[in-house]
């Protein structure tokens, strides 16, 4: 019974440790691949100097160039170009700043799953003149849909300053609400037809932003310092260089996983001390009838450490397999937190959490239970060094 | 004279700065090679006490033990562990034979502490149980064995050292009248056949009728030394 507590102690105490770095790789990783889809994308491109005013003028130069060339990269998947600019968005009751992205859908459903959270209506209505599209549609998130007091297929008018510093403003009418996983967003960014936003800024053809997502994320760092060499007029930049706090966020993360760790190792040190504190204290005649016909005291201590190395040995693939077992299944299902949606969307994170076991942890962690098992068989093992065999053998 | 166990003004005393308790208090004591000696007294005597010092399980608070001219009183206790090991067999009371072993491995796991080869260790085994008639029990655990055969199993494990003699601390309190009797004659089979010294803690009156001399203890102190 008692080696059965301590093979479930080393067990559940790597499943937790497992498991709290499953589900945190598995938050860090949505909460990246929420921003990148639903923002940043894995790569932007700017004129230098528009990230500071977003000044309308500020436009790429050779934009379509660079996007013909980037189309031909074979790294690339997708490539987007962005009218960008900032202006209020006014209701018949209320009006709130917002930035309004000017895009082509096509384009932008390669770089941005705003399309799929479409909840309400459209996201932009086919484009041939046959289906009987109407102009002028803009398409917003739920919460901002809300803050206005608007539903779909109402109108609104954009105002905004013009190329040439007028004021300029347009109706447009809802053609679809979106509910993204992130309500800041929701509440501050619009989207129009690439063509419309342009003809009424005085921009025309001219891009503020170019969107690149890549066939393979990893490989962002050294795509973006390819393209920082060929285009060196224009700003470059990564999801990390654009976001910097995700990539902090990230980094702290890293942290907290780690300390909530060595928070769980510390409790399975206390949790394996304790019962084999308990089995040496109740072994006591057995011990010293050992230590009476010979055992030498390095025996003696060895024996401990290695009953205790021994249980974590069979305790250690119960805990890989159960972490498996339970990763596998939460990884298809997911974790629904939608109780605490409200809060996680503020933060930009999912409601449901699918925990992802980063594999090359496996060895770390094995270690560091392993060796918290032996620490922990240590102190056990030196008060069995202290028992007198005279009295020992006495013990009931 | 060449005693194989000598002690000279033994004592040991508990709570040495408070109210001194003389659980044996200044014994002269020589025992020769061969003997089948029982220690005896009501309980409290110092009888167990003395068999822990001749033993080398506890030090004196005065005086020496001597193993074959060895004063063991000297020795570290690392020394003595091992030195218990080489020379000394014990035979407990309530057996104390590791619960998960068979009998034949309680045997063997002393000779393996002394690093003897497995072939001479297998042999060895055989003998003993052969010798404490438990050869078809070789494979049971402890608690598949009755109190008489699990104390036979601790003879057996006593003698698995060849020790220069042995120990026994009460060794039939917890068996019946015939575990007691097929015991004693086991034990001194062994003491006549092979010269094998034994000495006895007990209260047993089977156990003194059978053994050759008899010390009686009263209050730490040797009363009587009688051979029969």
């Amino acid at each position: 019974m008692r080696s059965i507590v301590v093979i479930a102690s080393v067990a559940v105490g790597l499943f937790a440790g497992m498991f709290m770095m499953a589900f945190y790789s598995g938050l860090v990783k949505q909460e990246v691949s929420i921003a990148v889809e639903t923002q940043l994308s894995d790569i932007q491109i700017h004129n230098p100097a528009f990230p500071d005013d977003k000044d309308v003028n500020d436009t790429i130069k050779y934009a379509s160039d660079v996007i013909a060339n980037l189309r031909k990269d074979s790294t690339v998947k997708t490539v987007s170009g962005r009218i960008i600019t900032t202006g209020m968005i006014s209701s018949s009751s209320t009006a709130s700043g917002v930035e309004i992205h000017g895009i082509i859908p096509s384009d932008e459903k390669g770089v941005s799953n705003i399309s799929q959270d479409i909840i309400e209506g459209v996201y932009f209505s086919p484009s041939s003149p046959n289906t009987g599209r109407k102009g002028n549609e803009i398409v917003m998130g739920k919460q901002l849909a809300d803050k206005l007091g608007v539903k779909l297929h109402s109108k609104i008018v954009l105002t905004f300053q013009s190329d040439s510093g007028n004021l300029t403003a347009g109706s447009f009418r809802i053609a679809g609400i979106f509910r993204s996983r992130n309500s800041g967003f929701d509440e501050m960014t619009v989207f129009t037809n690439f063509n419309e936003l342009g003809q009424l800024l005085g921009t025309r053809n001219s891009i503020h932003e170019i969107a690149i997502m890549l066939k393979d994320d990893k490989k962002v760092e050294p795509v973006a310092s390819g393209l920082k060499k060929q285009y060196p007029a224009l700003l470059v930049q990564t999801w990390t260089e654009l976001s910097p706090e995700m990539a902090m966020l990230t980094g702290l993360f890293d942290q907290i996983m780690y300390i909530v760790i060595g928070i769980i190792l510390l409790a399975l040190m206390f949790g394996i001390i304790n019962t084999m504190l308990m089995a040496v204290l109740e072994r006591q005649r057995e011990f010293g009838m050992l230590m009476a016909i010979g055992m030498d005291k390095p025996r003696v201590f060895f024996m401990v450490v290695l009953e205790s190395v021994m249980l974590t040995c069979v305790g250690i693939p119960v805990g890989i397999l159960l972490t498996i077992g339970v990763v596998n299944l939460l990884a298809k299902h997911g974790i629904d937190l939608s109780s605490f949606s409200q809060a996680l969307s503020q933060f930009g994170f999912s409601n449901k959490i699918y925990p992802e076991l980063p594999t090359s942890m496996f060895l770390p962690i094995t270690i560091m239970t392993a060796l918290t098992a032996i620490l922990s068989a240590i102190y056990p093992a030196m008060k069995a060094l202290q028992f007198k065999p005279a009295e020992a053998i006495r013990k009931i | 004279m060449n005693y194989i166990i000598e002690s000279h003004n033994l004592s040991k005393v508990y709570n040495p700065d408070t109210i001194p308790v003389y659980a044996v208090n200044g014994v002269d004591l020589h025992i020769e090679e061969g003997e089948f000696t029982a220690l005896v007294g009501p309980s409290g005597s110092g009888k167990t006490t003395l068999l822990n010092l001749i033993g080398g399980l506890d030090y004196p608070s005065a005086g020496d033990v001597k193993i074959d001219g060895t004063d063991i009183t000297k020795m570290s206790e690392n020394k003595l562990i091992d030195f218990r090991l080489h020379n000394i067999g014990f035979v407990f009371q309530a057996y104390n034979l590791i619960p998960v072993l068979t009998a034949s491995e309680n045997i063997e796991f002393v000779m393996m502490m002394l690093k003897k080869p497995k072939r001479e260790r297998d042999q060895r085994v055989k003998e003993l149980l052969a010798e404490v008639g438990l050869t078809d029990k070789s494979k049971n655990r402890p608690s598949e064995l009755s109190g008489g055969q699990q104390q036979r199993v601790a003879v057996a494990r006593a003698l698995a050292s060849k020790p220069r003699f042995i120990l026994a601390d009460e060794p039939t309190a917890n068996l019946d009248s015939k575990s007691t009797e097929n015991l004693l004659e086991m034990m001194a089979r062994l003491n006549k056949e092979e010269k094998m010294t034994f000495i006895f803690s007990t209260h047993d009156q089977r156990v003194i009728d059978n053994a050759r001399r008899i010390v009686t203890l009263i209050d730490g102190k040797i009363v009587s030394d009688t051979k029969q």
